[in-house]
């Protein structure tokens, strides 16, 4: 009797204090603005000498020292600490995720932009004029140096909630020595799917190399989806999100399987690469190895790669080995906006944590970490598409890949949708990949694609037909 | 005074005494535990809109659960892990080296013990690493020691790694149990059986089982808990390669943290407890049967 009496006991007390899951994070706009001392911590993914070190150095060897020394001249005592990440991708998303919703985490907080619709509609990011006031966003120059569409990486809803930190572009690329033996053009472009297959065909005469590497599987993760499944939806002319709905077993999506199809069983790829744990990686020291003849990849795929001085996969002759061409639609004129050719993008934001006590000088010290100098300083070492304008203007000049890259393919390009639901769609595709790959028929893949989405975003939300 | 009060201290003081321990187990387990029953029935995620205002779902997450191919899967490698590496290997790999270490030198005896000890107490973290460096594709030393260069054992063979690795780590714990539970059988009896001639078999049959029946029944009983809600295979394969060894506490986790819904994975975890209890009474039962 006791013990049943105990137990509704802690029953009872459990109810009321469950009724609290979810509840949001009350906001402090503006506080603490004039204090004369105080703290701040950077965070970002990447780890001195580990991944991303560029960007760790920079961050604790320019921006910190810079920026506290610019507080000091103004008589504020400013301490900045950096707060080094070395995770997967996903496993850096969680961190974040679970910090932000406890009421922690770094005060410049850097995610990748595709998070952003999924922190936002939890509350765990907050539009920067709520943080720090309509006017102080405005008033910064730099806005006016970053092109609007890439500005548009940190916004949600019409909303702003960060500044990108750079974006990127993807490509095909292609190795000019294994296209000679193949008697391919060096300045190949092709125009659509069927002449990529057609180039790959030839390349299948040079003995000992894979012909196309085109990502799949659910090991690559998003760099199936980006790198693969979702430049071609483009090429078929309907984005994976369009008009409110996602695309589900459409005609679209099976085109798009089907050429993986016709890469995989038609030995003009590699299927089990796609299935390693570290099938990414081993694609890059193949195409380095002058074993992959075709690549889509984006540009960092050039400046970390296969870049000679510093890249994970060094080519030595990268510069005169390695050519690039936009990648086709399926059809002439048949991309998204009756386009020729089609890329995707990406990039990072950075924002300013809904839980800082700091927010103004956040902000601020954001603003410093793009002001023009900084953005040249960190890429001085290895140029990069950077989000300014001014800056792209000066460090691009001696690379033509990157050059071609922010003339002619940003300008045709499209981000994915920031909305929470992209996730599993994103996982929905891979696996359909992987399905394919594995020697299921784009039919069966798609029509598992398409339980898989309707579970996760509601019937009501998917496009069929 | 009743005849349960042994100590004498009366109910009111008796309580007074327990109470500190079941407020903490109150705190720590009870809490918990209903509280993610509780999320279970709601469609609370890490992110998005539902982590501001989940709803509340009912079953849905459990239905959703039982149609889920992924949930199968890995209810069924959860099966094939506690049969293949406990139920089976640590069972039978336990008893037969107490078995054989009862007649052996002390110091063999020592020796064996104390090496299959080893395997048990090291941390989780550093025993996931040592496999890793072992089964490894690229200089592996299981590959240099086959002469198999290039395979992938995690990604090619992933359960089998697993049970194999598990048989390895846990051995140790039924081999103790056995060891102690031999010694109960009564000499005399094995004489007598070896004087009229019985066989190894019907030996261990007749004469050693019936006095280590419960003592099979507890170890395998904390086994198969163990094994069943054991999270050591995520540090070798994390559940990959495709879902290929993904077991329930692995799977749950990749809900949870992986995909950020929490409400679901609450749910399978609550499946996972009924699995659990079942599994406990089965063994209760058989265990009152003995007597």
């Amino acid at each position: 009797m006791r013990r049943r009496s105990l137990m509704s006991l802690l029953v009872a007390l459990t109810l009321p204090a469950a009724g609290c899951v979810g509840k949001p994070a009350g906001t402090d706009t503006g506080q603490n603005a004039d204090v004369r001392e105080y703290t701040l911590t950077i965070s970002s993914n990447a780890l001195a000498g580990g991944k991303n070190a560029a960007m760790a150095k920079w961050t604790t060897e320019y921006v910190i020292p810079k920026f506290v020394e610019a507080q000091k001249a103004k008589g504020i005592n400013a301490t900045v600490r950096f707060e080094g990440n070395g995770a997967d991708d996903k496993d850096y998303k969680t961190k974040v995720a679970l910090d932000l919703k406890t009421g922690g985490g770094a005060d410049v907080q850097e995610i990748d932009g595709i998070w952003l619709g999924e922190f936002a509609q939890a509350g765990q990011a907050k539009p920067l004029a709520d943080l720090v006031g309509q006017d102080k966003v405005d008033a910064w120059e730099g806005w006016s140096r970053i092109p609007p569409a890439v500005a548009a990486l940190g916004d949600f809803e019409g909303r702003r909630y960060g500044v990108p930190v750079g974006t990127d572009g993807r490509v095909l690329y292609f190795n000019k020595k294994l296209f000679a033996q193949a008697g391919l053009p060096a300045d190949w472009q092709p125009r659509s799917w069927d002449e990529i297959l057609d180039a790959a065909r030839k390349l299948k005469a040079v003995p000992g190399i894979v012909p196309i590497q085109l990502n799949a599987g659910t090991a690559m993760t998003e760099a199936t989806t980006m790198q693969g499944v979702l430049p071609l939806l483009a090429g078929t002319g309907k984005p994976v999100y369009d008009n409110g709905k996602w695309q589900g077993a459409t005609q679209n999506v099976k085109d798009v399987l089907g050429l993986y199809q016709t890469i995989y069983s038609g030995g003009l790829g590699d299927p089990l690469l796609q299935q390693e744990a570290k099938g990414r990686d081993k694609s890059f020291a193949q195409f380095a190895d002058n074993k992959i003849g075709i690549l889509l990849e984006s540009d960092y795929f050039w400046r970390a790669v296969l870049n000679p001085a510093n890249g994970v996969a060094k080519m030595a002759d990268r510069d005169s080995a390695v050519g690039w061409a936009r990648i086709p639609a399926q059809r002439p004129g048949s991309g998204v906006g009756g386009q020729d050719f089609v890329s995707m993008s990406g990039g990072s934001i950075r924002m300013v944590n809904p839980n800082t006590k700091y927010p103004r000088q956040a902000w601020e010290l954001l603003q410093f970490m793009n002001s023009f100098d900084a953005t040249r300083a960190r890429v001085a070492d290895t140029p990069q598409i950077t989000v300014r304008s001014d800056v792209n203007d000066e460090v691009l000049k001696g690379d033509p890949m990157l050059t071609y890259v922010s003339k002619e393919v940003l300008p045709i390009t499209r981000y994915r949708p920031g909305l929470a639901q992209y996730t599993p769609v994103s996982a929905a595709l891979q696996q359909a990949t992987a399905d394919v790959v594995a020697g299921k028929s784009p039919d069966e893949a798609a029509a598992a694609y398409q339980q898989a989405v309707v579970k996760a975003v509601g019937e009501a939300n998917v496009a069929t037909g | 005074m009743p005849a349960t009060d042994s100590a004498g201290l009366g109910r009111g003081r008796a309580l007074a005494f327990v109470a500190p321990a079941l407020v903490l187990i109150g705190i720590f387990l009870v809490f918990p535990a209903l509280w993610s029953i509780y999320i279970g029935l709601t469609d609370y995620t890490l992110t998005g809109p539902s982590s501001v205002n989940p709803r509340i779902v009912g079953a849905d997450n459990i239905t959703g659960a039982l149609s889920d191919p992924l949930f199968g899967n890995s209810l069924w490698l959860t099966l094939l892990f506690v049969f293949g590496s406990a139920l089976i290997g640590q069972n039978i790999l336990g008893f037969t080296l107490a078995w054989m270490l009862r007649g052996a030198r002390r110091w063999l005896r020592r020796l064996v013990e104390g090496l299959v000890l080893l395997a048990w107490i090291l941390p989780s973290t550093v025993v996931a690493y040592l496999w890793v460096a072992v089964l490894d594709r690229d200089g592996g030393t299981l590959n240099a020691l086959l002469n198999t260069p290039g395979t992938a054992w995690l990604v090619q063979y992933p359960m089998i790694s697993l049970i194999v690795f598990n048989l390895w780590r846990g051995t140790a714990f039924s081999m103790l149990l056995y060891s102690s539970a031999l010694d109960v059988v009564p000499p005399s009896q094995l004489e007598t059986a070896r004087m009229v001639g019985a066989g190894r078999f019907s030996t261990l049959k007749d004469v050693v089982f019936p006095h280590i029946r419960g003592h099979v029944l507890t170890n395998t009983l904390l086994i198969t808990l163990w094994t069943a809600n054991d999270f050591t295979p995520f540090l070798l394969t994390a559940g990959g390669p495709d879902h290929r060894s993904e077991t329930l506490p692995v799977f749950i986790y990749q809900q949870a943290l992986g995909s950020g819904a929490l409400g679901y994975a609450s749910a399978i975890s609550f499946l996972l407890l009924l699995v659990n209890l079942v599994i406990a009474l089965v063994y209760l039962r058989l265990l009152r049967r003995r007597g």
